[in-house]
């Protein structure tokens, strides 16, 4: 009898939630956040419904820009350039009702930079962190870090005593079969609290009715129920039929029925993401194509003329649906290091690129092995398939070998591919971020990314010199020679920028961010 | 009998472990998983400590054999991709595949049976043939595409039933039901239509064969000479005597229907071992795929040992052989 009462009290709670008011946002995206522990992954999904929960020291805005979250102002220490003063916002408390102290972030920025972190390669850099005060803390750098901030808009604040009394104080360690009360409970700053949450199947958030920050955001969704949708038509549907009000990732082939649907609207903005090609121009001979003794990518002639034979705006037209924006460097356009003169892509030009090959001996052209994702970028393996008939045009035959992601990306970093398409975005907003591991030669620190086995000393030591330039026009200047000799070298062959959709029911009102991360305290309900 | 059992085991215990065999020489060629643990800001150190660590670099019969010692404690460790103990994301998600896959089974067969007796004893009829070339449809078209069509018909165009997701679910100590709750049952409707609709056709295919053949036998024509009621002829006499194959494929596809629920889970974002196991393949989760792969061939294995035993124990024909007895 007990059981039949609480089935009834569970189904007649079920009623009123579903009858509940216009205020819950009912969120769809193709991925579920890999796990709440806020350190423990550094990917996109998991950020940003962590971003609801918890706070970093600093966010960025919906349009990219820097906002004060906990902490209120940060600067250099007039009297130590290696030292940053950050001063925290007061009066904040932790979920539980803890109050947010500077021991708090001492220990969270340990935490992250402890081995089990997958945070800890944005914070190398640090050296110690202390606290001056209650709300004051001094972070060390190995060197004047000028662009430290944005290495902390994703780092977390977590209570240090819940931490010690939950055994939550380590980042769960996979390998070693723990598990942790963090990864699967949180206690943060943040505008929701976790209310439930399965995996793969639903999270529910709730208002946090102590936000620091009620007043100065909208925070008009009280209640969020977030829905992983990995089928794209699915997702479609749910946001057609009404059952869901927001989604992310709406397929380029579905948004002109999603436009055109009575109440719904689709938003658009420019991803911080880039699509390009590589090539492996360090190899003597490459494995994958059909010239003996001789690598034909480690011409420069060659990669130019590769450059020229891709029609960039056919690929717009035809495989993306006009949705993307055609690039001609591989920084997105929001990066410090970025120009319009560069970014404008190069015109196409066989006949230009015909007499490249010729110059370069390879009239006959050859042939070769081009490796493409097909799960990762937006229709990634469609414009390699575009590409095979743009190269044809010059001669080059091209193999196409698209794999889904779990297998290309080790082809990147193990050195074993001639050819592949890669996407980058740049967390940071600093062009440093893109050198470091695209540009610079492949060794322990930097280069993990750059699978083009080019190495040149000189573009080395000025990426290098980058982590501890204090004056800003110098680094700028430095940033600037950098990416002539990635221009001049034709180092990558830049295909577009990604083009971000958000569908919504129009009683939501928010605009696209360009790191795809919606923070519901910034969205609007009508 | 009892010889026959044991050897029966013995086989079956042979076959599980050559696809656990199988299935961890595969793993390699689904991806390094890696690259999906590590975000991208990782250094070389970092993956050779991890790949170290979950003993990657080891030959594919050591890492089998080091999953056995677990396994066999009942062991099978931590998704990498959830962190959490394997055992317990599948017992979580166990329910769903298997009240999707009950109610799937259950509707093939009764529509199945329903419609194949229909078919049959109106053979000629324009609805029997009707019947037949849809069905024929039904068997052709992938389940993606039928499970996308139900979508955009019954949620999106109809509005009637939800596209995704299980609905409101009811936790029995363990175990969550989607039977108690309107929009549990909802949401149970398109999803066990998709899943079902093949098994449902292949049924409905055979009975009526079976009838076909069954109605033309001669003690069919005596009930009917007799002058018994054409209801009670065709489901008492001739029905009834069409069900031992009928069941028999019942049981063999329930398996399939489990096993096969992964693209149905998909379409529908339905939260069960399917939709894990795709993520897990996604992600390459070695840990999930693994203990997802032996419970299917335990469940197989299983499913075929029964069979096996039933079929031993209970087909009168076999004992009327065995024992000489006289035939028609």
């Amino acid at each position: 009898m007990k059981t039949r009462t609480s089935l009834l009290a569970v189904a007649l709670l079920a009623t009123t939630a579903a009858g509940a008011s216009a205020e819950t946002l009912r969120w769809a995206r193709a991925g579920d956040s890999l796990t709440l522990d806020p350190h423990a992954q550094n990917e996109g999904p998991t950020h940003t419904l962590a971003h609801q929960i918890y706070e970093p020291l600093i966010i960025r805005d919906m349009s990219g820009q820097f906002q004060a979250a906990l902490a209120t102002d940060w600067a250099p220490s007039p009297d130590d350039p290696n030292v940053w003063v950050f001063n925290l916002r007061q009066g904040v408390k932790y979920h539980d009702g803890a109050d947010f102290t500077a021991e708090d972030v001492v220990f969270s920025i340990n935490r992250a930079k402890s081995e089990n972190s997958d945070m800890k390669e944005l914070l190398t850099s640090i050296v110690e962190v202390r606290a001056a005060g209650d709300h004051t803390v001094e972070i060390v750098t190995d060197g004047p870090n000028p662009i430290l901030s944005s290495n902390l808009t994703n780092l977390f604040m977590m209570d240090s005593g819940w931490a010690e009394a939950n055994g939550a104080v380590d980042v769960q360690d996979i390998e070693g079969g723990e598990t942790t009360f963090a990864s699967t409970n949180t206690n943060g700053t943040g505008p929701y609290k976790l209310v439930s949450r399965e995996p793969d199947v639903r999270t529910v958030l709730t208002q946090n009715e102590n936000y620091w920050g009620a007043g100065q955001f909208p925070l008009a969704v009280t209640e969020i129920i977030y829905t992983p949708i990995q089928n794209a038509a699915t997702r479609v549907a749910a946001l057609l039929s009404g059952e869901v009000d927001f989604i992310q990732d709406v397929p380029v082939q579905d948004l002109e029925r999603v436009a055109s649907t009575d109440g719904l609207v689709v938003k658009t903005a420019p991803q911080n993401r880039v699509i390009f090609f590589g090539m492996n121009q360090g190899a003597d001979d490459l494995v994958n194509d059909d010239v003996e003794g001789a690598n034909p990518l480690a011409d420069v002639r060659v990669r130019r003329a590769i450059n020229m034979a891709i029609n960039r705006d056919a690929i717009k037209q035809v495989v993306m649906r006009g949705q993307s924006q055609p690039a001609g460097m591989i920084a997105p356009p929001f990066v410090n290091g970025w120009t319009a003169e560069m970014d404008a892509s190069s015109m196409t030009d066989v006949e230009a690129a015909q007499a490249l090959m010729a110059e370069a001996g390879y009239e006959d052209g050859f042939s070769i092995q081009l490796d493409c994702p097909n799960d990762r970028y937006i229709n990634d393996e469609a414009i390699c398939q575009a590409t095979v008939g743009m190269l044809a045009q010059i001669g080059i035959t091209v193999n196409l070998d698209a794999k889904p992601k779990a297998q290309h990306f080790p082809l990147i970093t193990n050195d074993q591919t001639d050819f592949y398409m890669l996407g980058w975005g740049v967390p940071t907003y600093d062009s440093e971020y893109i050198f470091n591991f695209l540009v610079h030669t492949r060794g322990s620190e930097r280069g993990s990314w750059n699978g083009t086995g080019y190495s040149n000393a000189d573009v080395d030591a000025m990426i290098q010199s980058l982590a501890s330039e204090t004056d800003l026009e110098a680094r700028n200047a430095t940033i600037q020679a950098i990416w002539d000799h990635v221009q001049d070298d034709q180092l990558y062959i830049p295909i577009h920028h990604q083009v971000l959709n958000w569908g919504m029911s129009d009683a939501v009102g928010i605009e696209v961010s360009p790191e795809d991360d919606p923070k519901m305290k910034f969205f609007t309900m009508n | 009998m009892l010889a026959y059992v044991i050897r029966r085991v013995f086989q079956s215990a042979i076959v599980l472990l050559i696809v656990g065999l199988v299935a961890f020489a595969m793993f390699r060629f689904v991806g390094d998983p890696v690259d999906n643990m590590l975000g991208q800001e990782r250094t070389q150190a970092d993956i050779e400590r991890l790949r170290d660590r979950l003993g990657l670099d080891l030959p594919f019969p050591v890492q089998y054999w080091r999953f056995l010692q677990e396994a066999a404690q009942g062991n099978f460790g931590l998704s990498y991709r959830q962190g959490r103990p394997v055992s317990d994301i599948l017992i979580e998600r166990a329910p769903a595949t298997l009240e999707l896959a009950a109610v799937s089974g259950v509707l093939a067969l009764f529509v199945g049976i329903g419609l194949g007796v229909f078919t049959a004893i109106r053979r000629r009829g324009t609805a029997a043939n009707l019947i037949m070339t849809v069905s024929l449809i039904g068997v052709s078209l992938p389940t993606f595409l039928i499970g996308i069509l139900l979508i955009y018909l019954f949620s999106v165009e109809l509005g009637w039933l939800p596209s995704f997701g299980r609905g409101e679910v009811v936790d029995l100590g363990g175990w969550t039901t989607g039977f108690l709750t309107i929009s549990g049952l909802k949401a149970l409707i398109l999803p066990s239509i998709t899943l079902g609709l093949y098994q449902m056709t292949l049924i409905m295919r055979l009975v009526r064969t079976e009838m076909l053949e069954v109605l033309r036998q001669d003690y069919i024509r005596f009930a009917r000479a007799r002058g018994l009621r054409e209801r009670s002829v065709n489901f008492r006499h001739a029905l009834k005597n069409t069900l031992v194959p009928v069941i028999t494929i019942t049981g063999l596809q329930l398996g399939s229907i489990i096993a096969f629920a992964i693209i149905t889970e998909t379409v529908f974002q339905w939260p069960g071992v399917g939709l894990l196991f795709i993520n897990a393949i996604q992600f390459v989760d070695i840990p999930v795929m693994a203990a997802y792969l032996m419970l299917i061939s335990v469940m197989f294995v299983g499913i075929n040992l029964i069979v096996d035993l039933l079929y031993f124990a209970i087909d009168p024909r076999l004992r009327v052989d065995r024992t000489g007895g006289g035939g028609k």
